[in-house]
């Protein structure tokens, strides 16, 4: 393990290409069972650098998890790019080892994700046999591990060697995990839902984690959760997905307390904290994405055509697609006609 | 239900007459390795018409101290202590009364009720099931039109009785739940966590359901849930756990925007307001694990994780006491704020 330099909050962003991980145009589609097809991912740009934490916000059914699963390759993209440092990534076997030794995927449920026959050892030694880390490093496997261990805040690090994942709290399943992916020292660490399964006094010191592990070693983290409130405690960036498509994309301070797309400011409204907006409870779930709606994804549900306050952009709303958001890490955007029709006007 | 109370409570029949009255109740189960107090020792008080929050992390007893409200802990546990149903004891209680107490007196609303749904049984047939076991009398035409009512009720549609349950989804399958626990028309409602496992929006879809029916019905309600910010949001009053206890008592919302007991406050920190700059990269935690009910230290339960423990928190385990309308089991309540550990 070879921690880089720290590098603060924003400066591990003007590094070019060097740890970048983009999609541009990203879809998945899966087969259903009556014939048709499911676009659960239906076209996402989205950056990802050392140094920054995004998060990836929507409910079940928005594609957040296929998005974060395409990224390391679980899942084979129907169409668009993935792109590393710069260039596509192959999808080989030795193209996709290569990427995992640098983009690690952390699963949520830490309980279900540990073998657990397994030591806590053997889980995090894994990954560097695999990637055969140990010889070139001048140390020996033990002290990875260790090191692995105790970046991950279990110390000390030998106390937990030989024991196995039903013997450990939740909270330690989840740094067990986020250990086995820091063993390899990559650059860019995935972690879905990475606290929803835990304990309310548990979650801000895994939380904490992640911000330490960006601060000292300059990983880039991708959160995917439903949780607002935790990307309002860890994340640099924010990209809100509904129905396969991020709708709204930017900084968090700016998405959270301006929000701009009526999904978006629904579900600002109803997170209980939150007390200064009137709640907007939407009707209904995320349609079935083997159903996209035309025109914009989020029309029939949304409470801006329904109020009337969308008239004048209503038919565009019914029947008018809405172009993919770029990915590009700068600036606040959103996809929606209602907001587009306003910025023509005022500019 | 107002037969057999007593003249008293009769004769109150203002908001404040208790409903559900739980004292000093007890629960332990055999273990292979000895005993394992899950409650030690919970007071708790429901009126009609309103909303009781029941907060902790698990293993704190919540889950165990709404199954013993309606008598359905498991035949490992002791019990001891009281449960006053409309002033009658139902861990007293012969089968017979106990069983007309559930359903149509209380009814529950379980944690992962996503799974207790039976699969091979239209949800009108499930719906209907309580309905035949408590008022044998009723015709059948009136249970279908009962069974509408209450989809409507928890905002589905009735044709929605013809559905199997793998046909809806899982905000669906709760409102379904709660339709169930409303089948018998009860006066009190325990639900254990009845939003987990729901993205936001349905949950407070579901949670606006709850909230009409206890507002609209004059039913009271005791919902247990580890998120303190939906308590609060939905709450009259918290009551918060730790190890066993109540930690903490008072408001809703000064239990959750001031809280006496510095586990309170994590527990309160541990949602942050969205927007609050406090909260920007500042995760609030706490060291350590919820404690082990079979290991507990001798001292405040709290006392190993606190920020603020004394020596003397070590020794004695504080009881409740009273500050104005609230109550907390903390020492170092009203001493200025001492330095951190």
């Amino acid at each position: 393990m070879t921690p880089e330099p720290s590098t603060g909050p924003s400066n591990g962003a003007s590094k070019g290409h060097s740890a970048e991980l983009s999609t541009s145009g990203l879809r998945v589609q899966f087969a259903t069972r009556g014939g048709r097809v499911a676009r659960a991912l239906d076209g996402a740009d989205l950056v990802l650098r050392a140094g920054e934490v995004v998060a990836l916000v929507g409910e079940s059914g928005s594609g957040k998890t296929t998005l974060a699963r395409s990224l390391v390759g679980l899942t084979a993209p129907a169409a668009g790019e993935i792109r590393w440092e710069g260039k596509a990534l192959e999808r080989s076997g030795r193209g996709l080892k290569r990427l995992r030794r640098q983009v690690q995927l952390v699963l949520q449920d830490p309980s279900g994700a540990l073998n657990p026959r397994h030591t806590v050892y053997e889980s995090v030694a894994e990954g560097l046999r695999i990637h055969k880390l140990v010889s070139g490093s001048g140390r020996t496997e033990a002290e990875l591990v260790a090191q692995a261990l105790s970046s991950a805040g279990l110390r000390p690090p030998e106390a937990l060697f030989l024991r196995y994942p039903h013997e450990l709290s939740g909270g330690q399943r989840q740094r067990v995990l986020i250990a086995g992916a820091l063993a390899v020292s990559p650059k860019l660490l995935i972690a879905d839902e990475p606290v929803s399964s835990l304990d309310a006094s548990i979650r801000g010191e895994i939380l904490a984690l992640l911000l330490k592990l960006r601060e000292e070693l300059g990983l880039g983290v991708l959160v995917v959760t439903h949780d607002l409130g935790l990307a309002w405690n860890i994340a640099d960036r924010i990209a809100v997905m509904y129905l396969g498509r991020i709708v709204e994309t930017g900084p968090t301070e700016e998405v959270l307390t301006s929000p701009q797309h009526p999904y978006t400011q629904a579900l600002l409204s109803v997170i209980p904290e939150v007390e200064r907006l009137e709640p907007v409870v939407l009707t209904g779930e995320i349609p079935d994405p083997t159903r996209i709606p035309p025109g914009c994804r989020f029309h029939p549900r949304c409470p801006a055509l329904a109020s009337g306050e969308a008239s004048g952009v209503a038919d565009a709303c019914r029947g008018t697609a809405l172009p993919i958001l770029s990915g590009d890490p700068g600036g606040h955007r959103c996809s929606c006609h209602l907001v587009s029709s306003r910025e023509v006007v005022s500019s | 239900m107002t037969t057999e109370t007593t003249p008293e409570a009769t004769g109150t029949a203002a908001p404040d007459a208790a409903l559900l009255a739980i004292r000093d109740l007890h629960v332990t189960y055999a273990t292979g390795e000895g005993g394992l107090p899950a409650v030690r020792g919970v007071d708790l008080t429901v009126a009609r018409g309103q909303i009781v929050g029941v907060a902790g992390e698990s293993g704190c007893g919540k889950s165990t101290l709404a199954s013993t409200v309606l008598r359905l802990q498991p035949p490992s546990a002791t019990v001891s202590g009281q449960v006053l149903f409309d002033g009658r004891d139902v861990l007293a209680m012969r089968w017979g009364e106990l069983r007309a107490v559930r359903w149509a007196g209380a009814s529950i609303v379980f944690q992962g009720a996503l799974h207790s749904l039976n699969p091979v049984h239209r949800i009108g047939a499930q719906l209907a099931e309580p309905m035949h076991i408590h008022q044998p009398g009723l015709d059948e035409a009136r249970v279908t039109e009962r069974v509408a009512e209450l989809l409507d009720q928890v905002g589905m549609a009735p044709e929605r009785a013809k559905s199997y349950p793998h046909q809806l989804s899982g905000g669906q399958k709760q409102r379904v739940m709660i339709a169930m626990a409303l089948a018998c028309d009860p006066e009190l409602v325990v639900a254990d966590e009845p939003t987990t496992a729901l993205d936001v929006m349905v949950q407070a879809q579901v949670l606006n359901v709850l909230s009409e029916l206890v507002r609209g019905r004059g039913v009271g309600m005791m919902m247990i849930s580890h998120d303190l910010s939906v308590l609060a949001d939905l709450c009259d009053r918290i009551t918060v756990m730790y190890a066993g206890r109540v930690i903490e008592e008072g408001p809703a919302d000064q239990v959750f925007a001031a809280p006496l007991h510095p586990y309170s406050g994590a527990l309160s920190a541990a949602f942050p307001r969205v927007g609050d700059p406090a909260a920007r990269f500042a995760p609030a935690g706490l060291p350590g694990d919820p404690p082990d009910p079979r290991n507990l230290t001798e001292g405040c339960s709290f006392a190993p994780r606190c920020p603020r423990a004394a020596p003397v928190c070590l020794h004695d385990e504080p009881g409740l006491v009273a500050y104005d309308d609230r109550a907390a089991a903390c020492v170092r309540i009203g001493e200025p704020d001492l330095e951190a550990r």
